[in-house]
């Protein structure tokens, strides 16, 4: 008896050290090995880079080795969807967490939260370098990283809606891409065959992701989300817009189109399934490319339609890279930042089809030499005509995402769209409130 | 005997159970703790100020200024019961066809238990694809029988039944083995005394086997509809709450106010509500259970 319960004893002291030692598992690292080298601080850095599943990471991944080599940073690169990557930097920023150093950031989604947070360096004082060059970037693109003369990041790829349209198809029914809206919505409905499972027509339909690329229908038609500091998604000018987006895609759009973001709509255009289509100009190589599409040579490119209030895509600069704020290695992080943003960098990722920000790429004809001749001319003319944001100037952009996305989902359910607009200006107005 | 050990001896009742009581302060008691407290406050990571105390207004805000709360309400027990109900009567019909012993049962029941041990998130995408409305499995098996084609998840009346039909067809499954299990233990006596009389397969089932599995089949019902409330992972990785909202559940509603707008305090309010009705529920689901125990 005495015999098991000293055994016994021993059982829970041994439950009790075990609960310890896992309680206190952040016991002291091995000690990194200091670098003697005075020549070189950042030798034996290693950043933890946190970036987004996109074709910018995809192009400058096979480059990094040679960065590596030539600096002597080690890089770390760690790839998260873009709705967790979002959910990865606040978690881990709000902890407080210094293990990151450069960072992926979409400007106008996260661009202000963060910057209002804290979470982003301060880089102005590292933009000088005349090598470099801050000033080649256009300057729309450089902008959406500022806060007054505060640069929390810097720009790498900027996007611009377009028209994707069939020109096999256009050809067959000897019509030529719309010009305006009107003649969009046209077309579309001539070229709709659901019976044969094509469509004329595709674009986002899902609450959220919709918001973007409706954004430059919305314009069209002369409306803006806010106008002079008050939400304004239920003016005359918005309403038709909501219900212009929503007849083209219930009278000419596929079954589903509520559940499509991007990867849904572009795949269903690659598939040779719908005439045309409205997105984003980086998106083309999904749909060029032999082994994702049966479209390929058949793609062809237009500016977006012009709108009865004039034609206004959005010209946004969709990703930026940034450096925490808590970073130990800061110098080494830049040092990466230059690099990636330098002059030849942008240029090799233009070459795989990445839209970079700098002036000089789009001008010299090594940056333009991957994209197709009529992608360029539609890219320098959209430039012009653009608009630098494609979702309201908010801090809690996800929210009014939703909001507005639920007055397009109506529109597309071909409900009460006036009454889903002024609802959903009244909840945005709230937000906005909240917010001042 | 040393002093300590006199000391442990004393106290074995507590020592014993003090790690079970520490796991339950910790994992459970802590966590809905601190949830009740930051339901009181306006906290949001999308701004630089602290916690603000507001009392019960996020309470107020929840029950007569949410639009999206009640209707996130309504589909989760739409679900639960669509889902629940179905599985239930299929589950143990299957039960009592498994536990005739026909020839290779053995391997049907294997079979049949695969779907419980697959990720719901791994089914999730593979059903995404089956309904997908054009080039899908599911609207080429109604062709065959010349249904018109249907929207499925892509519209905002069937989305939540077709995702019931999904997590019915991954949880029939536990309900047939629970049911299984109950009915190897039956007693043989009353099938016995009931062949003497004469019933029929009828009154059979209807008077002995069911009145009898009754417990097991509650307590299978029970595990389910715990499981169905709060059901996350196969909605989000279909619609994510959509078309619309027409998928959003009180969990998914809740998933959203917390990582996608990062407003915590309301966030840790909805959840509080939430808890209230499952705690509700369960009083409710066991006093009842206590009625029909004395009935039978």
């Amino acid at each position: 008896m005495r015999k098991i319960r000293g055994l016994s004893f021993l059982l829970v002291l041994g439950l009790f050290i075990g609960l310890l030692a896992a309680c206190s598992s952040n016991a002291p690292a091995s000690e990194e090995p200091s670098s003697d080298s005075n020549d070189n601080k950042n030798k034996n850095v290693e950043l933890r880079i946190i970036a987004a599943n996109h074709p910018w990471t995809e192009a400058i991944e096979p480059l990094i080795p040679q960065f590596e080599q030539e600096s002597g940073i080690k890089v770390k690169l760690e790839k998260y969807f873009e709705d967790q990557l979002t959910q990865k930097l606040t978690t881990e920023f709000t902890a407080g967490s210094d293990s990151i150093d450069v960072f992926m950031i979409r400007p106008l989604q996260e661009g202000k939260l963060f910057n209002l947070n804290g979470w982003v360096a301060d880089l102005t004082s590292y933009t000088g370098d005349s090598d470099w060059n801050l000033s080649d970037f256009t300057e729309s693109s450089v902008n959406s990283l500022k806060d007054g003369e505060k640069i929390f990041g810097i720009p790498t790829v900027t996007e611009r809606e377009i028209l994707y349209y069939r020109k096999d198809i256009f050809e067959e029914n000897n019509i030529e891409p719309p010009k305006t809206l009107d003649e969009l919505y046209e077309i579309a409905k001539q070229l709709n065959d659901p019976s044969n499972d094509f469509y004329g027509m595709v674009s986002r339909g899902q609450r959220a992701a919709a918001v973007t690329q409706f954004s430059s229908y919305l314009y069209g038609f002369g409306g803006d989300f806010i106008v002079d500091g008050k939400a304004a998604i239920d003016t005359p000018e918005a309403i038709k817009a909501f219900e212009f987006y929503g007849n083209l895609l219930k009278d000419a759009g596929p079954p589903g189109v509520l559940n499509m973001s991007w990867p849904q709509a572009a795949g269903l255009f690659a598939q040779g399934k719908a005439a045309m289509y409205t997105d984003a100009d980086s998106i083309y190589p999904n749909l060029l490319d032999p082994e994702k599409s049966v479209v390929g040579e058949k793609v062809g490119f237009a500016v977006f339609p012009q709108g009865p209030e004039g034609q206004t895509p959005y010209n946004v600069t969709s990703w930026g890279v940034a450096m925490n704020a808590k970073s130990e290695n800061k110098d080494a992080g830049w040092e990466f930042i230059k690099w990636a943003t330098s002059k030849e960098i942008v240029a090799e990722l233009q070459k795989k089809s990445v839209p970079g920000p700098r002036q000089s790429v789009w001008d010299s004809p090594e940056g333009t030499e991957a994209f197709p001749e009529e992608l360029v001319q539609v890219i320098s003319e959209s430039n012009k005509i653009g608009k630098e944001y494609d979702r309201p100037l908010v801090i809690k952009v996800n929210e009014a995402r939703d909001m507005i996305g639920t007055a397009i989902v109506t529109g597309i359910e071909g409900g009460d769209v006036e009454a889903a607009a002024k609802e959903a200006n009244k909840q945005f107005q709230q937000l906005l409130d909240d917010e001042n | 005997m040393n002093i300590i050990q006199l000391w442990i001896e004393k106290h074995l009742k507590y020592i014993f159970t003090l790690p079970s009581v520490l796991f339950v302060l910790i994992m459970i008691v802590f966590p809905v703790g601190y949830t009740a407290y930051l339901s009181f406050f306006d906290w949001s990571m999308s701004s630089v100020s602290p916690p603000k105390w507001v009392f019960l207004d996020n309470f107020k805000k929840i029950f007569f200024d949410d639009p999206r709360f009640w209707p996130a309400f309504f589909r989760t027990f739409y679900f639960t019961i669509l889902a629940v109900v179905t599985q239930t009567v299929l589950g143990v019909a299957i039960a009592l066809l498994f536990f005739r012993n026909f020839k290779g049962s053995n391997l049907v029941k294997t079979l049949f238990l695969l779907p419980m041990v697959s990720t719901p998130v791994a089914i999730g995408l593979v059903w995404l694809l089956i309904f997908e409305p054009s080039i899908g499995f599911a609207n080429q098996f109604l062709g065959y029988f010349g249904i018109d084609p249907q929207l499925w998840i892509a519209s905002p009346k069937q989305a939540l039944p077709a995702i019931a039909m999904v997590d019915t067809w991954q949880w029939t499954p536990m309900i047939t083995l629970i049911t299984l299990a109950g009915l190897s233990q039956l007693p043989n006596e009353n099938y016995e005394a009931a062949a003497v009389d004469g019933a029929n397969a009828w009154q059979i089932f209807w008077k002995i086997t069911l009145p009898l599995m009754a417990p097991t089949i509650f307590a299978a019902v029970l595990l389910r509809s715990i499981d169905a409330v709060k059901h996350f992972d196969l909605i989000y990785a279909m619609t994510q709450g959509g078309p619309g909202y027409a998928t959003e559940t009180l969990n998914i509603y809740g998933f959203a106010n917390g990582f996608q707008y990062f407003k915590l305090g309301y966030t840790s309010a909805i959840l509080m509500v939430f808890f209230m009705i499952v705690l509700i529920m369960s009083c409710l689901i066991l006093i009842f259970r206590k009625k029909t125990e004395v009935t039978l």
